[in-house]
This record gives C-alpha cells, structure tokens and sequence, in this order.
C-alpha cells in the first residue's frame, strides 16, 4: 500500500499546472467560452504536444504507459483552469470504450488520431427520458445486411459541437429499460443522417442535442460485444466519474484558496471578515469537505480495476462525496464572498455553476446513494 | 499509488490474527463490547503485547517500537478492531510518551518508558480543570518550589481512568507573574499515591464511571518529576496534542461498528421488514460508510506522509473532528436500530451465575448508554470548535 505519486507523475502535475497558469487564466477562459467556436483549437493541439493526450494509455496502445492516476492529475489540474476542451469526453470516455472494446482495427483507426489531437470525441449516450439510467436507450440500431441503421435522439452531448466522431449506446435488441440488447457504436459525426444542435451549456462549455435518422454504418463500427454493452458502458462511466471527482476537486481547492484570500482583505466593521469565527468555521467545513473529496477521488480512481461490484460501490461512494461536498464548498464560496460572489466578473461564479454540473453528471448525488444502498445490501 | 497488500503484508496480517487468536487472553474477551473492563484488564493485554514484542506500534524502535511500516500499523489497528479487543488506553503510550521521548530527561526516559511499554504502570492525564476547559491556559493549579520538591496545590476534572492509574501527569502553573496565561505552566509527574491525592468518581449521564475529579492538596513532589525546563510547559502540553495522529479517527473500530449495525439492521424488523430494508435507514447507513470511508483514505494519506518522513499533511487536522463524529453517529444509529429495546437499563446485569434471562435482543443492551457516552467524543481532546480554530489558524492562516 502506497499512496506516494512517483517522479513522473509529479511532473506531469508541474507540467499541467504550468500549462493552466501562463495560458489558462480565468480572463482568457471566459473569454473563449463566450467566442463563436468555444474552445481553442490551438489549445488541444498542445495537450497533444506536450503528451497529455496519450499520458493515460499504456505502451502498447501508443500511449506513455500511465493510467488512471495521470487522467486523475490530469483532470484535477484542468479543474483548477476550468478547462473547455473535451479531455474526458475525448480521451476517458472515448479512450476507454477503445481500451477495454475496442478491436485492433479501431485501436490502429483511432489511438494514434486520438492521441495526437487529430480526433475529437464526444459520448452521446443519455436521451431525453433516461435521466441517468445507462440501461435507458431507445435509440435503436436494427441489423441490415451486415451493418446496422440508427435512429434515435441523444440528449446533451457534452463536446458534441467540436467532436469528429460519437460514441453512440444504441438498443440492438429488448425493451427501452432492459439491461440486455444494448450496443456501443463508434460513428463519424459527419455519416449521413447524423444531425446536430449545437448549444453552450450553462457552465460554460459546449453541447449538441443529437439526432439519428437512418445512419447506416459497418458492423465494423460496432465496439465490443453486440447486445452486451452496458458492463462495459458501466465501468468507463465509472472511469469518467473518477475524472469528474478529480476535475471537482481541482474546482474546491480555487474555491477555497479564492475565498480565504478574499477574506483576509475584505474589510467589514473595522475589520478582515477573515476574523470573524462563524466565518472561520465556515472555511475550516470548506477545506475539510476538500479533502475528504480529495480522499475519495484517490479511492475511486485506486479502485477503477477491481471487479464489478467493487468498483461501482466504490464509484457512487465517491460521486456522493464529492456531490456533497461540491455543494457545501461552491455554495459557501459564494456566501462568504457576499455580492461579489455573485458576479459574472469574478471567476467564483464560474467555479461554482461548473461544480453544481459535475453533481449531476453521470447520476446525481441521490442517484449514486441508491445504488451505492442496493449493491451494498445484496 | 497502489492499494494492494504486498506478500509481506498478507502474511503480517496472517501473523497478527493468529496471535490475536491465539494469545488474546480469553478472560478479556467480549469484554470491550461488553463496555466493562479494570485496570487489570488494560495492563494484561499490554503485558500480553510486550511479551510478543509488539508493545508499541507507534513508537521508534529506540525506545522498544516494532518498527513497522506504515501499513503494518495499519493492518495491526485493522485486526485488533476486527478481534475486538481492549483499546490499548493513550495516555501513558500515545500522550505522555512522546512528550517524555522529545523533553524528558535520560532518566526519566530510563525509569518510565519501559514501564509503560511493559505493562507495569497506567497513566492518566491533568489537564482540564473546573474553570480550565477549551481555555486549558487558564488552568490555576500551583506547583510551588520549596527546596528539591514541588509542592502541588489544586483541582483536575475530568480524569479519565484516574481511578486505574499509578501515576499522573499534571501541567500546574509555577510562575503566578507570568505575563501571558500560557506562559509559566509546567508539567510534572505525580505519583497517584502521593499524601495529598484525592481521586472523587464523576458518574456520566450513560451511568458510567470513567472520569474523576482529582483533588491535589499539598502533595509533595520531587523537582526530579519536572519534564523539561520549568515554565515551559505549554510547549510540551501543545506538543502532546498535536502528536500521533494516527489512530485518533478510530476507523478500524468505526468499520466494525457499522458491521455490528448493518447486522443488527438485518434482523430488527421495521413494517415487518428488517430494517435495512427500510430506504430511509438504509440511507443513513449508506452515508455513515461513505463518510468512513473518505476519512479512512483521508487517514491513509497521512499515513503515507508520515512514512515518506514529509510528516503529515494539513489533511491530518480533520481527523479528529470526522473521526468523532463518526463513531457518535454509529452509535446513535444502533439505537435508532434497536427501537423499543433501547429502553431497558441494566449495567452490569445478568452477574456471573445468574440465571435469570436477560430482556430484549443481547445486542440491544447499552445501546442507549453508549449513545450518550459517546457524546464526549466531540468535547475531549480539544473539543471540535476548538479544532475548527485551530485548522483556521495553523492550516487556513485565517
């Protein structure tokens, strides 16, 4: 049992947070979330440059031999800049379904491409009733000759607008809400049929409402196994809800680190509001929340290779801590900032809205709690 | 980073459950959930430690520590929790031993260490007073210099076990001129047989006899008993509270609370369903595991930083806050479990040989009064408030 990071992943961390503070500061990302494209191009191709991209694959994928843990430090650092540009979508979710379903020929087609900034990926799984039931699909892909033809709407695909291609959960066969008969599909956002609109997202980010008329694509397109999908949909949401728990924890810490200096200087009564007990107690409930999400993320992300139930148990445990503790910390972030607080100017509000997303991405606090109470009492 | 146990550490693991089946005498057993225990039970379980070499975990090999890694102490807590066995009582190992380790003279280190390490003495702590609590600086006990001895007048509450103990140590003021409340306080070792040691039981509201007061009226002490330089005590007394973080979040013991729980969840029955089955119990339950779990990672950090010798990080203040009020909520679950058989109220009954048979489910029996024990939990050792002023100051610089 170990809990030290080794040399290499301290560096990369150097390497990231360097990277956020010269060409990552709040002016500039507010200023890209609010420009027509929304997100820099020019930005991604230097995540590829410097080997972000490819820093969680192993060797033999094409990747520099990390893991979990560098997309954890990885995706902590881009929380702290509030990164635009879709990592998780790209290289957790879509890097995952390839890693653990992928074939030769899609590894060959998409790793390298992937991994060198040349294709985007976005993950068009939720539809506009499953809420967050991954089971839930009834976007369909009926069988046709030897390929298969979708048709179906997804709802908020993250990165969607910037992606080149989708991963797609599609029913191949059963009812909406069976567990069997889904399939995971890799389609070219630019296959006939596919449409798209594009949105930004309250948080700041980008996103597509998706839309499948008859898109005919190869049984090639198919990653993994053919009506047997959602174990494997299952574990790499749960990789991308470790991502997510790191991204929030990169948030709390700037929340928490703003709101400390914040008030040491703000003058109220003669006096820093920094002395006020009630408020002292208020930051000490901030940085403990903190770190107990720092400590679940380490847990979550630690234990993203166990088996099935282990991981999920331990994948809601800490989408519940860190739900909690998102909201205590952005919530009071605000509070003890007072008016500014509420202000678009200050990167606080920022902070805060992206935070309250991560809580309901890949199932909300309430949603994780039952499954967490259903796995454990079995 | 990694999780998993090395080969050593599973048969380390192996090694400690044997001893602890083997070795654990069986006239202690059941008696830590049983909530009863004596002096004597404390120091044969030390003495059955020591013999083993295992004396203490916590300690540098130099003075009779095991020297085990990180983990090892980890897995070592793990078992004993899982065994339940006697706690092994902090203030003689974990509170006064590093104090004496870091300020005490060669011969003091000499003459006590190894007493406590072998089982032969048992400690207790005199800190807080009527008037002295979360403002322990305020404390007015006097040690007055009267040729090679102190002469110690004054009033010490809330002495836990002072009624077991051999000796004390006790932070008295010898410099009544001192300009700042936390100057001119000193700590000296007081033999609990000194003429002039009064020890008066306090009976807490769960019906139990753990704290006393200790009257001190004129107990004459040797000057050899003085730890460090005189006036200085403040320094040792902090330094004592901020050392051996570990184990304060009781997280091996928290994890077999909610195994106890969860299995009395399973049969009290609730709308004629066990009551895990309930959503809203099973709620709670759910969240009580998720909130151990994040402090036992939180504790695992600082395990980690301790053992790369970076000591440990800011994350270690919260251990006490989050560890307590844990283990309050265990309890207050369990009785939340029991229901009605909560009520019933028999401390020390059924006796050895009585035959009459007991009420309600045996798991039922004090769950009320620990319930109300454990609302100390959040008030020692600094109480939680306190511990919010002081990660504000010493982690936020607030």
């Amino acid at each position: 049992m170990d809990f030290a990071f080794t040399s290499e992943q301290d560096m990369l961390r150097d390497t990231v947070a360097r990277l956020i503070r010269e060409q990552y500061d709040f002016d500039t990302r507010r200023k890209v979330a609010k420009s027509e494209a929304g997100w820099r191009p020019q930005m991604w191709a230097q995540f590829a440059e410097l080997g972000l991209l490819g820093a969680s694959f192993p060797e033999s994928d094409g990747g520099f031999g990390g893991g979990p843990i560098e997309a954890m430090i990885i995706s902590e650092e881009f929380g702290k800049g509030l990164v635009i540009e879709p990592y998780l979508q790209t290289v957790v979710i879509a890097g995952g379904f390839l890693r653990h379903g992928g074939s030769a020929a899609q590894k060959e087609e998409n790793l390298p491409a992937l991994i060198g900034g040349e294709r985007l990926y976005a993950f068009a799984y939720s539809e506009p009733k499953s809420r967050f039931d991954l089971h839930d699909v009834s976007t369909t892909a009926k069988k046709d000759g030897k390929g298969y033809v979708l048709n179906g709407q997804k709802a908020v695909v993250l990165g969607g607008p910037l992606a080149t291609h989708l991963v797609v959960t599609a029913r191949t066969s059963g009812g909406q809400r069976d567990t069997s008969g889904i399939t995971v599909f890799l389609v070219p956002k630019t296959a006939k049929g596919v449409s798209t609109r594009d949105y930004p997202t309250v948080d700041g980010l980008r996103a597509s409402e998706v839309y499948f008329e008859n898109v005919a694509v190869g049984a090639d397109a198919v990653i993994g196994e053919v009506d047997n999908g959602l174990p494997m949909i299952e574990k790499v949401v749960d990789e991308a809800i470790a991502a997510v728990c790191a991204e929030a924890v990169g948030c709390m810490k700037i929340l928490n680190e703003a709101t400390i200096s914040y008030a040491r200087q703000r003058k109220q009564f003669g006096q820093p509001i920094a002395n006020f007990q009630v408020l002292q107690h208020r930051m000490v409930d901030m940085f403990m929340a903190a770190e107990q999400a720092t400590s679940m993320t380490y847990m979550v992300t630690l234990k993203l290779d166990e088996p099935d139930r282990q991981r999920k148990l331990a994948a809601s445990a800490a989408k519940v801590q860190i739900g909690k503790a998102g909201k205590l910390v952005s919530q009071d972030a605000v509070q003890i900032h007072g008016g500014m607080g509420m202000t678009d100017e200050l990167n606080v509000g920022h902070f805060f809205k992206r935070v309250t997303m991560i809580e309901s991405q890949f199932g909300n606090t309430d949603w994780h709690l039952r499954r967490y109470t259903e796995l454990s009492n079995r | 980073m990694d999780l998993s146990f090395s080969t050593e550490d599973i048969a380390f693991r192996d090694e400690v459950r044997t001893f602890l089946e083997k070795d654990y005498p069986a006239e202690l057993r059941g008696k830590f959930s049983r909530d009863e225990y004596a002096k004597e039970d404390f120091l044969l379980w030390q003495k059955t430690l020591f013999k083993r070499g295992w004396g203490a975990p916590a300690w540098p090999k130099k003075f009779g520590g095991t020297g085990w890694t990180a983990t090892q102490k980890y897995i070592f807590q793990e078992e004993c929790a899982r065994a339940e066995t006697l706690p092994v009582p902090p203030f003689g190992m974990a509170m006064l031993a590093p104090v004496l380790m870091a300020f005490g003279s060669e011969e003091q280190k000499a003459h006590y260490l190894p007493r406590i390490l072998n089982g032969t003495d048992f400690w207790c702590q005199g800190y807080s007073e009527p008037g002295a609590g979360s403002d322990l600086a305020s404390l007015k006990t006097k040690a007055e210099r009267q040729g090679d001895h102190y002469i110690i007048n004054g009033q010490k509450t809330w002495t836990t076990l002072g009624h077991f103990a051999d000796w004390i140590f006790v932070l008295c003021r010898t410099d009544p001129k001192a300009k700042k409340p936390q100057e001119g306080i000193s700590f000296i070792l007081v033999d609990m047989k000194s003429p002039g040691v009064e020890v008066r039981p306090i009976i807490t509201m769960d019906g139990s006899h753990e704290v006393n007061e200790t009257w001190l009226t004129d107990v004459k002490v040797p000057v050899a008993n003085l730890v460090g330089k005189e006036n200085e005590g403040w320094t040792y007394a902090k330094y004592l509270l901020a050392h051996e973080r570990s184990g304060i979040a009781g997280v091996a013991r928290s994890k077999k609370g909610i195994e106890r729980l969860r299995q009395i969840a399973s049969v009290e029955l609730d709308q004629g369903q066990p009551i895990i089955r309930n959503p809203e119990f099973a709620k709670k339950i759910s969240e009580l595991e998720i909130d151990l779990s994040a402090l036992e990672y939180t504790e695992l950090r600082t395990l980690a930083g301790e053992a790369s010798g970076k000591g440990p990080g800011p994350e270690s203040s919260i251990l006490k806050i989050k560890g307590t009020e844990i283990q309050q909520r265990i309890t207050e679950l369990t009785l939340e479990a029991v229901g009605v058989y909560g009520a019933p109220y028999f401390r020390g009954f059924p006796k050895d040989g009585d035959n009459q048979l007991p009420i309600g489910p045996d798991y039922a029996h004090l769950t009320a009064p620990m319930y109300a024990n454990m609302r100390k939990t959040s008030i020692y050792g600094g109480s939680n408030e306190i511990q919010h002023n002081i990660i504000a100051k010493m982690v936020l610089g607030l």
